[in-house]
Order: structure tokens, then sequence, then C-alpha cells
């Protein structure tokens, strides 16, 4: 197999729940990605699938679990089966986030945030460089949707992100709903953080839909990335904002719980891939 | 605070409610439980997911504290969450209130193996034709490799009738717990995982099998065990679940 690359079309996550509609129906979808964690079996049904679906379209990975923003040295044993599977599947494009999830022997299973000092700058970037050398590629990271911040925070994150594409030569994926969830979170303004997006280094776009939740907060109701829903209608503006002054990008629609019908998300694609058309 | 003792705070409130939030953190506690609500509520689901029948037999309210419990003592070790949750039984078997149901821990290691063999790797089964008429002093000679999404639970209780009324029946039949040991196996043969009961002994003879006797070795050793162990219905439950990857010698 060699590897196809992600095109300047609209995909979608794809949920083992679609499998069948996928392979019955063969849509006309750019691309899929999948978080390769749930790849790491030896066998059975989910390679099954996802062999027969890769013989049909490109395939992009986007890891959850690498704690690139862990204080600790990376897990090699995950490295190891992350390079096993962008062998095996020879994915598009490969991407993470700025996030840490393990500790010690600890995986939490949620993208925890960090603080943006020069300490985690060159942190990130050293894991960063790692993935890099070991995967033998380029890879992306994707900007996180937030609901803490530190005190000792130095830099902003569109700094610390150009900073580290800068020092290591990645590229970012601009998530637009991470940027309205953190930006209602924390009280600044997503179209500045959209216009302000280092764009020349931008491979990838994710959209996806979040909650509110009205949680006794003094800043008032919290959103959350919740990946449950269509995309919010002030979502798609700031995309549209964006690959205005960016130009198109490959863009992915996120839906992982309360997942619907195919069709249903697959509608939600081609609205995603007729914004990329005029652009 | 550096990064590492900052990170090894946080973990530590994430799991611990008690825990005082880290120096440093901006943002309330409702902010913080999303964290510590997003970790519990995902690996909750990863556990009823491969324990459905554990948490029909208990009841939801009753899985979720148990699983709530469980992720606090026993948090996942690698992001490959597959790997995820395999001590549950024993932990079940430990658990106090869970006590009146004594079945429930080996329910758990069924399930669990359900889930190893859906993920396991592939391999094809061999073709049979060729051993189906060997004389038995020939075929006592045998050696079988089981498959390797192949694993067998036995039980002091009638747990794979327990395990499929709770499985596909919509008003779950009474089972009487004395209504004797069952022992299933598990294994994947092709896409679906097929499970079966065995006869008794077979979990004996299929060890011995795995550990590299032949066919007459391990049944004299099943025999020793288990007087009543039958063969010949053994290896044809065998045979028709797929449960070798391969017979040696090849050439007989």
């Amino acid at each position: 197999m060699i590897a196809s690359p992600i095109p300047l079309r609209a995909g979608v996550g794809l949920k083992h729940e679609h499998y069948d509609a996928i392979l019955a129906d063969r849509p006309d979808i750019g691309w899929f990605e999948v978080h390769p964690e749930n790849y790491m079996g030896a066998g059975g049904p989910p390679h099954h699938m996802l062999s027969r679906i890769r013989r049909d379209y490109p395939l992009s990975l986007h890891g959850v679990g690498l704690s690139i923003g862990g204080a600790e040295p990376l897990d090699r044993d995950h490295l190891g089966r992350l390079a096993t599977l962008v062998r095996r599947y020879q994915p598009g494009l490969f991407s993470e986030h700025l996030a840490w999830s393990s500790h010690e022997t600890t995986y939490l299973n949620d993208l925890l945030p960090l603080p943006y000092t020069a300490e985690t700058l060159s942190l990130v970037s050293s894991h960063v460089d790692e993935v890099q050398e070991t995967l033998d590629r380029r890879i992306l990271i994707e900007n996180p949707s937030t609901y803490l911040r530190f005190a000792q925070d130095e830099m902003s994150e569109i700094d610390f992100l150009e900073e580290l594409a800068r020092r290591t030569g990645c590229g970012l994926l601009l998530d637009v709903n991470n940027v309205y969830v953190s930006a209602a979170n924390h009280g600044f303004d997503p179209t500045s953080y959209v216009d302000g997006f280092p764009a020349e280094h931008v491979g990838e776009i994710h959209l996806a839909g979040h909650a509110r939740l009205a949680a006794d907060d003094p800043a008032g109701p919290l959103l959350i990335d919740a990946h449950d829903r269509a995309v919010h209608p002030a979502v798609w503006d700031l995309y549209i904002r964006f690959v205005t002054r960016a130009g198109a990008r490959p863009t992915l629609v996120e839906w992982d719980y309360d997942i619907p019908a195919w069709s249903v998300l697959f509608d939600e694609a081609m609205a995603a891939e007729r914004i990329l058309d005029g652009h | 605070m550096g990064t590492d003792a900052l990170q090894r705070a946080l973990v530590r409130a994430l799991i611990d409610p008690d825990a005082a939030l880290p120096s440093g953190v901006v943002g309330s506690a409702a902010r913080f439980n999303i964290h510590r609500n997003n970790i519990a509520s995902s690996l909750i689901a990863v556990l009823a997911s491969r324990y459905p029948v554990i948490r029909r037999l208990v009841g939801d309210d009753f899985f979720q504290a148990a699983a709530g419990t469980f992720i606090a003592s026993h948090p996942p070790q690698s992001p490959a969450l597959i790997e995820f949750g395999g001590a549950f039984a024993a932990f079940l078997a430990a658990l106090e209130p869970a006590a009146s149901l004594p079945y429930l821990s080996d329910i758990a290691r069924l399930e669990w193996a359900r889930h190893a063999a859906y993920h396991a790797a592939d391999a094809a089964p061999p073709d049979l034709s060729r051993i189906a008429g060997l004389d038995p002093d020939r075929m006592s000679l045998l050696r079988f490799t089981m498959h390797p999404s192949a694993a067998l639970v036995a039980s002091p209780f009638p747990i794979l009738s327990i395990w499929r009324t709770n499985s596909f029946d919509a008003e779950v039949t009474a089972i009487a717990l004395d209504s004797g040991g069952e022992t299933v196996l598990i294994v994947r043969p092709h896409l679906d995982v097929v499970i079966a009961g065995l006869p008794g002994g077979s979990d004996t003879f299929v060890a011995a099998l795995a550990s590299g006797a032949t066919l007459g070795a391990a049944a004299r050793t099943a025999a020793a065990h288990e007087p009543a162990f039958d063969l010949t219905m053994t290896l044809a439950e065998l045979f028709r679940a797929q449960a070798f990857a391969a017979i040696t010698p090849s050439m007989i």
C-alpha cells in the first residue's frame, strides 16, 4: 500500500456504527480519520473493516493518547504501536493534541491542559521531534479546548503553537470548535484567535459540535467539547472566516457520541465541502 | 512548581475528588470537575461496553458505583484502552457488596475473554479433512495449537446459561445456581466470536494441549482429573467451534 495524500476535501471521523453503510454505498467522501488507539488490537473486525475502507479512501490517523504535553518521556511502547499502524495503513496525515493524559503509570483518558511556558514549549518541542523522527513524517498538532488556565502561563496559545511549528517543523491542526469553546470559557474573542492563527502551518481543520453546561461557574455557562451533535452556526461562521483568509484545507467533521445515521454525518461533511469549493 | 510536579498533583486531584486543586490552576471546581467527569464517564462507558451482562445482572446504579471504584483503584496503564479492564473479574470477586453473587467474577472472565477474542490475532483454522480418517493410534500422536483468540472459562456455576439468557432474552430465564458448573469456550475463528459450552474436564484437556502435549497424553491428563471426561464429545465441540490454529505433524 502506498500513502494517499489527504485531498482538499471534507472527511469524517470513521465510526464502527457506519462501517456497513460506507462499505455498501461507497459514498463520495474525500477521506476518513480514525483514532489509532482503537486499532491497537492484534487483529479482528476493526482491522478487517479499516483495511477494506482504506483500500478505497485516504486515511488520517488522529492520536489521542500520546501525551505530547506530558512532563515525562513519551511512552515508547505506545509510539511503537503508532509506528506499526502508520506502516500498515500509510495514512495521509498524522495528528495529535497539545495536551497530556499520562503521568507515571496512569493513563487518564482525557486531554488535559498544560501551562504555556518556556519549559513546556521545550518539552513539547522535544516530544514532537521524537514523534516525527520515529514516524518519519511531519505531524500536525491540534489546539485544545480548555476549561482551566494556569497562573504559570508565560505566552498565548497561538504564540506557543507558532513557536512549536517553527522549532520542530510540525504543522498545525486548527480545531475551530475548540477555538469557540475555549473562547467562551475564557472570555476571549474567537474571531481574533482565528484571524491570528498562523495559517501557513495549518494542514487540517476540525469541526464538531459542543454542549452547553449550566454549571455552577462564576463566569456563567461553560461550553464542553462534546462531539455529540451538529456543528454550531457560530463555528461554521468562524470556519468560513478562516478559509476565506487562508484558503481551503482538508476539513474533518467529528461526531463521536450520540452518533447519528450515516446520512446525517455525510450531510455535515458535504456542508463543509461546499464551503471549501468556494475557496 | 515545575511541570512534572504540577502534573503529579493534577493526577492526584483528578482521581481523588477530595484532593485539593494544585496551586496555579485558574478555574472553578465546576471546571475541574469537567475533567473528572470526562475521565470517569468515559472509562465507565468502556467497562459497560465490555461487561454488558455484569451490568444487567447487578443493575446500572450498582455497575456505575462498582466501575467507579474499580477505575480509582485500577486506572488504565496504557492509552491502548483495548487492554483496560481485564482485572475487573478479580476486583468483583473481592467486592464485598457483590458477595451474594458468587458467579459474578466468572461471568466477568467470560466477558473479558469475549472482548479479548474480538481483538486477538487472526489465524485461519486448519483443514480438518486430512485427519478425519486417521486411526486412533495415529490420532493420539497429534499435537494441536490453540487458535490465538481461544480461551476457556471453567466455573462451578452455570455461567454459560446465565450469560446466554442475559445476553439474548428480553425476559431472563431463571437459572438454578446448583444446576452444575459449566466450562465455556470463547474463540474467534473468523470475524464473529463463538461462545460454546464444553464437557467437564475439557479445561484440563485444553490446557494440556496448549502446553504441547499430544492428544493421547492430554486425554489421559483430563481423565485423571475428571473420570467422566468425554474425549469424543470434547473434540467434536472444539472442531465445530474451530478452536485450533494448527495441527502437527502436518503429514501423518
